[in-house]
């Protein structure tokens, strides 16, 4: 908001001293190029999404989805026609529903004592989740596959929740350690002053000040775990979850299907982030 | 004098559970991945620990040419990302106003959705007959044979699509955070416009175009999926080599000496550039 007025400031300043040569030039042109090509930025992030609506409605006949053959809704009415890909979908949404719960709970957990404590091992643990964060998906997903080809554990559901996991857990202990080193502990100590236990302090004052950023990891979680290729790729076996199944066919032509989901999926997330924002607006 | 015990010991019981999930399903299976590298044998008789290191040497030599092309890919990826995502960023922070949010939430559309139905989406789109070619070749502004798919050009595109906005959100932040005043001082002070840019925009904006670099040159540098849907036999990247090794393949320790590779060489990256550059600012920003 004010950071647009020293800008404006300064272009002036600058007009000023160089009048004589090339009187606003340099002005204009910040002027209009920046949003140019900001906006030009923001059409070609889009283009694909577009183009996975568009198609959503496509009235095509043959095996590929690609020429645009007329507007139609059959789609949206055999949303569910091909089984594995429904399957998928519900292998997607369970998985992600138990890794967010699972995940944001230990993650919470350690979040909590790294923001809070110094503590024997909290250096090495910061380090784990750095690495963690760092490697390349490609080496966690063989890493992982590695143990499992060990001790002989067929992959499927159960391996791709240990998997999804163990790479979301960092990512809510870190929001959450954030969150927990800047929260006032005075208020924690009067609750136990009180008389209140710690199950109680930790419901009614932890939990409630360090919120903001447990709900953070969970999103966060939810949508690392639903969109995740390789490294679940690696673990699953022949549990399909919905990216796989749509990356298994992509050589083969992608059904409509796959554009519809996808743009509820979208709609459905759009929606979400948007009422987040609006009721977030409201309360300040 | 239990309560202190109990106190003291408060932050192992809440660590425990989620170090313990890191530890084995992180750390100790690095571990079984190093062991498996250096094994020997095949896939029908099994594999026996021989420390056989040679594999490292093998696996090099053998795929070379694929871990340079995708180190190549990620350095030109993140370049690229680094170019198109300050002016965006930029703007944003500085001329945004009350459309901040509204910009940066259009920047994070692709987010919504899946990450191999947006690359699914650019073959689509990049196809020999599709809606960008079809119109381009019946204009004859391009030869009937010319294709993008297939090509580097598509594999580097679809990398720098997929992680720009990892790029422009830690750029953003930092550009955020650089206060009206120092600008308006260096304006008092007679400084030019380009003179603010390269001394107190530039500078500050570091922590977060070093976490961006490290959120996009390490997913691009180890991805298959856009190599696999937008590339073709020329463009293959570890990632793929990776996957064939241990699926196709069932050279379990090939490719675990390929994975490790990747990881340390990666990692070790990571960690000396972190040393040579960051900040815990810009950790913070990576998400560290």
């Amino acid at each position: 908001m004010s950071t647009g007025l020293p800008m404006t400031v300064l272009e002036g300043q600058e007009a000023e001293v160089r009048a004589p040569q090339r009187p606003g030039r340099k002005r204009r042109r910040g002027g209009w190029l920046l949003p140019i090509w900001t906006w030009l930025v923001i059409f070609w992030l889009s283009l694909p999404i577009l183009v996975m609506i568009v198609f959503g409605f496509n009235a095509t006949t043959g095996k590929f989805n690609n020429t645009w053959q007329g507007f139609t809704l059959r789609w949206y009415q055999q949303l569910f026609a091909i089984p594995e890909l429904t399957q998928a979908l519900k292998n997607s949404l369970g998985i992600s529903v138990i890794v967010t719960i699972i995940a944001t709970m230990l993650g919470t957990l350690l979040g909590l004592a790294l923001g809070r404590y110094r503590f024997r091992g909290s250096g090495a643990t910061n380090l784990i989740m750095f690495a963690n964060i760092a490697a390349p998906e490609v080496a966690l997903g063989a890493a992982l596959l590695s143990l499992f080809l060990l001790l002989g554990v067929p992959r499927g559901y159960l391996t791709i929740v240990i998997a999804q996991v163990m790479f979301s857990i960092p990512y809510v202990a870190v929001t959450v350690r954030a969150r927990a080193a800047s929260m006032d502990r005075s208020l924690e100590e009067a609750s136990r002053d009180l008389g209140a236990g710690p199950y109680t302090t930790f419901f009614k004052i932890t939990l409630p000040m360090i919120f903001p950023g447990v709900l953070a990891g969970a999103l966060l979680t939810f949508a690392l775990s639903i969109d995740d290729y390789i490294i679940t790729s690696f673990n699953a076996g022949s549990t399909v979850t919905f990216p796989l199944w749509v990356f298994g066919v992509s050589r083969l032509g992608v059904p409509p299907q796959v554009n519809v989901m996808g743009t509820l999926i979208f709609a459905f997330g759009v929606l979400i982030a948007i009422s987040g924002a609006v009721s977030g607006r409201r309360r300040k | 004098m239990h309560g202190r015990w109990a106190a003291r010991l408060a932050p192992y019981w809440l660590a425990l559970p989620g170090w313990l999930w890191l530890v084995l399903f992180f750390v100790i299976p690095t571990l079984v991945m190093l062991s498996i590298s250096t094994q020997t044998g095949d896939i029908v008789n099994g594999f026996t620990q021989t420390f056989h290191w040679q594999n490292y040497v093998d696996g090099w030599n053998q795929f070379s040419t694929q871990f340079i092309r995708s180190i190549m890919y990620g350095l030109i990826a993140t370049v690229l990302c680094l170019a198109i995502s300050f002016p965006v960023a930029y703007w944003i922070a500085f001329y945004g106003g009350k459309n901040k949010s509204s910009l940066l939430f259009l920047i994070l559309l692709p987010f919504f959705v899946s990450f191999v139905i947006r690359t699914q989406s650019w073959n689509f789109i990049l196809s020999d007959n599709g809606m960008v070619l079809t119109p381009l070749k019946s204009w004859g502004l391009v030869p009937q044979d010319f294709h993008i798919l297939a090509t580097d050009v598509a594999v580097i595109g679809g990398l720098t699509y997929n992680f720009l906005p990892f790029m422009v959100l830690p750029i953003y932040v930092a550009l955020e955070r650089i206060d009206p005043a120092l600008l308006e001082a260096s304006a008092d002070l007679y400084g030019s416009k380009v003179t603010a840019l390269r001394r107190i925009v530039l500078p500050l904006s570091l922590p977060g175009v070093f976490a961006g670099v490290l959120l996009t040159f390490v997913p691009a540098s180890a991805d298959y999926v856009n190599s696999t849907i937008l590339g073709g036999t020329n463009t293959t990247m570890i990632g793929n080599v990776i996957q064939t090794e241990f699926f196709t393949n069932l050279d379990y320790p090939t490719a675990a000496a390929l994975s490790f590779i990747l990881m340390a060489g990666l990692l070790i990256g990571v960690f000396a550039y972190a040393r040579a550059l960051g900040t815990d600012d810009a950790l913070d920003m990576a998400g560290a």
